[in-house]
């Protein structure tokens, strides 16, 4: 004995139709809303620099396009404290399993952004080079990607307040994992 | 009751690793340490973590495509990366290259030189705890970054140079700008030396460590401020001068210590004699051509070439042996962070991780310039 | 000391050298691989050439030969010269170390052993520098071919 719930949608109704679902689930959303918030606007990144654009990326941090107003506020040296890795710069062969390493060791909720066309899909080097991994989305999933060789400041500012806009539509019930099945291949 | 404690522990080396991903190693190098408590015994490094294959790149690219990618090697001295390969090609062509042209690239050479400077020495200080710096040098940093967007297009990898010239003429406002960045950095130098160079903790942190004879930079073949704190008078602007260097006048700065705190001093000094340089050229740029003509595809006459020029790091060398193709056969780049970093197991030996840590920020190393 | 005098006075230690300025800014020795050590020995001891400072090291292949090529220069009188030596062996390439004479040449010949296979007699520490140890093959030869990393283009 119980409620029932189900109501019968006629079939010219206009308009799309939104389950209510039980009460609980206001908890939930204005939990998520808070967490989100606390997640996004306080993300430490990880000191992960190889090459050229490892400078943009310490502009980024100095005084005059700071990012630490936006919460970012701290480099951590150690991947168990970071939540955020901003691949600035070409990874190689002989890199990749290091940064798969860093990766694993840091705890979730984990966030990636590649920086640069290097990052992205290997860049300058991608013709006629035996050594360079075209793409660092070929060894860890990817959140947001800042095309520029090197992108200017300003434009991994934005792809940072991407990474926060983005992080503020998920959600507590549906959690995912971007590691899950990565390495059986997307 | 007896006071005095007797060592009666024995002691063993380990091996401890200062991996690839480290704030204080400047990019990409892992050092292999072996060590014994805090004492240094051995010091190996492991290279190859940032090997991009560039001179095997090289050898399928036209000329003008190689500009490009010597940009990315040692990116805080790009453009002078890149003049060293114009200057290659135009010295195997035998080309005239017109005056107005050799006076810019010397002046952003300098302005490059500059800029670089600075980055290492904000660097420097927050390798060593004092993290104010960091600001500072990119501060200053920020002004050249304006400069070289308003007149080249980019911020740090140039490609302002082609073989023949330049890309194309300075911006009007490039002569104004420079001037102000002179009179501006003029009074902030002395801060620089408030902060940092006179500071007793810095100091005491400095010197006496990392000694390298004179003997033993030209075996290993040291070059730049880490050859001349020794005492070894190794700059190529003076001995082998190119572009418009043998027109102005400037010193060597030479000291003889060889240790930490000298060549901490040397660059420093160098940035005054890179405003000086600037200010005798600035406000008599000759008039003319940016650009000598030369066909759309550079094939460069049989035989080898070499050429060397002064970069923020010490003494590149291009090496190009040439088939008459419009490919190098072979493309060697003598990178001054390779020869500088084989004498770190000479020096940092005996000394404690801390000393490392700082002669390591001296030795100024770019590690995409080591692996290539 | 001019170029003529440089090769007055080195042809007067070794007879078998061969001398040629042409096709390049310096003065070109080329040596066999059982007098390179002697020479370069004596060219850094000999007060009147005194080549104290060696700047480049390089690997070169020349289609059928392997070489190094040796760029050198004295740091008193200020005159430059290049070295070259060359072998037809490509399986098992060997020339003698100069590590004793120059120590940066350590580092250089682990780049050259790595990249085209030339080993080189009495080196302290002779592997693989920017590559992994498990690599196989030299990569800047010129027969080389990786299908798997390299797009050519």
């Amino acid at each position: 004995m119980g409620v029932n719930n189900t109501s019968e949608i006629p079939a010219d109704f206009p308009g799309k139709v939104i389950p209510g679902g039980n009460g609980a689930n206001i908890l939930v959303t204005s939990l998520d809303d808070i967490i989100n918030w606390g997640r996004a606007n306080s993300l430490w990144s990880l000191y992960f620099g190889t090459s050229c654009c490892a400078i943009e990326m310490m502009q980024t941090g100095a005084a005059r396009h700071d990012y630490s107003r936006f919460g970012f506020e701290v480099a951590r040296p150690s991947p168990r404290q970071a939540d955020l890795i901003i691949i600035a710069g070409t990874i190689v062969n002989k890199m990749a399993p290091v940064l798969r390493r860093l990766y694993d060791q840091m705890a979730e909720p984990k966030y990636v952004i590649a920086m640069g066309a290097c990052a992205i899909s290997g860049g300058p080097f991608f013709y006629n080079s035996y050594s360079v991994v075209k793409g660092a989305d070929h060894v860890i999933p990817v959140d947001v990607y800042v095309p520029g060789c090197p992108p200017r400041p300003e434009a991994l500012l934005e792809g940072m307040l991407m990474l926060q806009a983005k992080i503020k539509t998920e959600s507590m019930k549906n959690k995912v994992f971007p590691i899950d099945g990565f390495d059986e291949g997307l | 009751m007896d006071t005095t404690i007797t060592n009666n522990f024995k002691t063993e080396e380990y091996q401890i690793n200062m991996g690839p991903q480290h704030p204080a190693t400047h990019g990409v190098l892992r050092l292999l340490l072996t060590i014994d408590g805090e004492i240094i015994k051995r010091v190996e490094p492991d290279l190859g973590y940032i090997h991009r294959s560039i001179e095997k790149m090289c050898e399928r690219d036209s000329y003008q495509q190689i500009v490009h990618l010597t940009d990315r090697m040692d990116y805080l001295s790009s453009h002078i990366n890149n003049e060293a390969v114009c200057l290659t090609v135009e010295n195997a062509l035998q080309l005239e290259i017109p005056e107005r042209v050799k006076v810019i690239r010397t002046i952003i050479a300098e302005l490059t030189r500059i800029a670089s400077h600075t980055l290492w020495w904000g660097v420097m200080g927050m390798d060593v705890g004092a993290l104010t710096t960091y600001f500072y040098g990119f501060r200053d940093r920020e002004m050249i970054n304006d400069i070289f967007e308003e007149t080249c297009g980019a911020r740090l990898t140039m490609n302002y140079n082609i073989p023949g010239g330049l890309m194309f003429d300075i911006h009007p406002n490039f002569v104004k700008r420079t001037k102000e960045f002179i009179a501006h950095f003029k009074t902030k130098l002395p801060e620089y030396d408030l902060l940092l160079s006179n500071n007793v903790i810095f100091r005491k942190r400095m010197e006496g460590i990392g000694i390298l004879t004179k003997e033993d930079a030209i075996s290993f073949g040291a070059s730049g401020p880490v050859g001349r704190a020794s005492g070894y008078s190794c700059d190529v602007r003076k001995h082998h001068s190119y572009s418009a260097y043998d027109k102005v006048k400037f010193n060597e700065v030479l000291k003889t210590e060889g240790d930490t705190y000298a060549r901490y001093q040397v660059r420093v000094l160098e940035m005054w004699e890179s405003l000086s340089i600037i200010e005798q050229l600035i406000d008599n740029i000759p008039e003319g051509d940016f650009f000598a003509k030369t066909n759309a595809v550079i094939k460069l006459p049989e035989g080898e070439f070499y050429q060397k020029v002064e970069t923020a790091r010490g003494e590149l060398g291009v090496y190009i042996v040439s088939t008459g193709t419009k490919n190098p056969y072979r493309m060697k780049f003598r990178s001054p962070g390779f020869s500088n970093l084989s004498l770190l197991n000479h020096i940092a030996v005996g000394g404690k991780i801390g000393d490392l840590v700082a002669t390591m920020a001296t030795l100024d190393l770019v590690i995409p310039d080591i692996d290539r | 000391m001019t170029n003529e005098a440089l090769q007055n006075l080195i042809s007067s230690w070794i007879p078998e050298l061969e001398f040629t300025e042409e096709k390049s800014q310096f003065l070109n020795i080329t040596v066999q691989p059982e007098q390179l050590h002697q020479l370069m020995t004596q060219l850094k001891s000999n007060p009147d050439t005194n080549f104290d400072y060696l700047y480049c090291l390089s690997g070169v292949d020349w289609g059928k030969e392997l070489g190094v090529v040796y760029h050198l220069e004295s740091t008193t009188h200020r005159h430059q010269i290049v070295v070259k030596v060359k072998t037809e062996d490509r399986e098992n390439p060997t020339f003698d170390t100069v590590c004793n004479i120059w120590y940066t040449a350590e580092f250089h010949e682990r780049e050259v052993f790595d990249f085209f296979g030339i080993q080189f007699n009495n080196h302290p520490n002779l592997k693989r520098l920017f590559l992994t140890e498990e690599w196989d093959g030299f990569p800047l030869r010129k027969d080389y071919v990786d299908e798997i990393n390299m797009v050519i283009k």
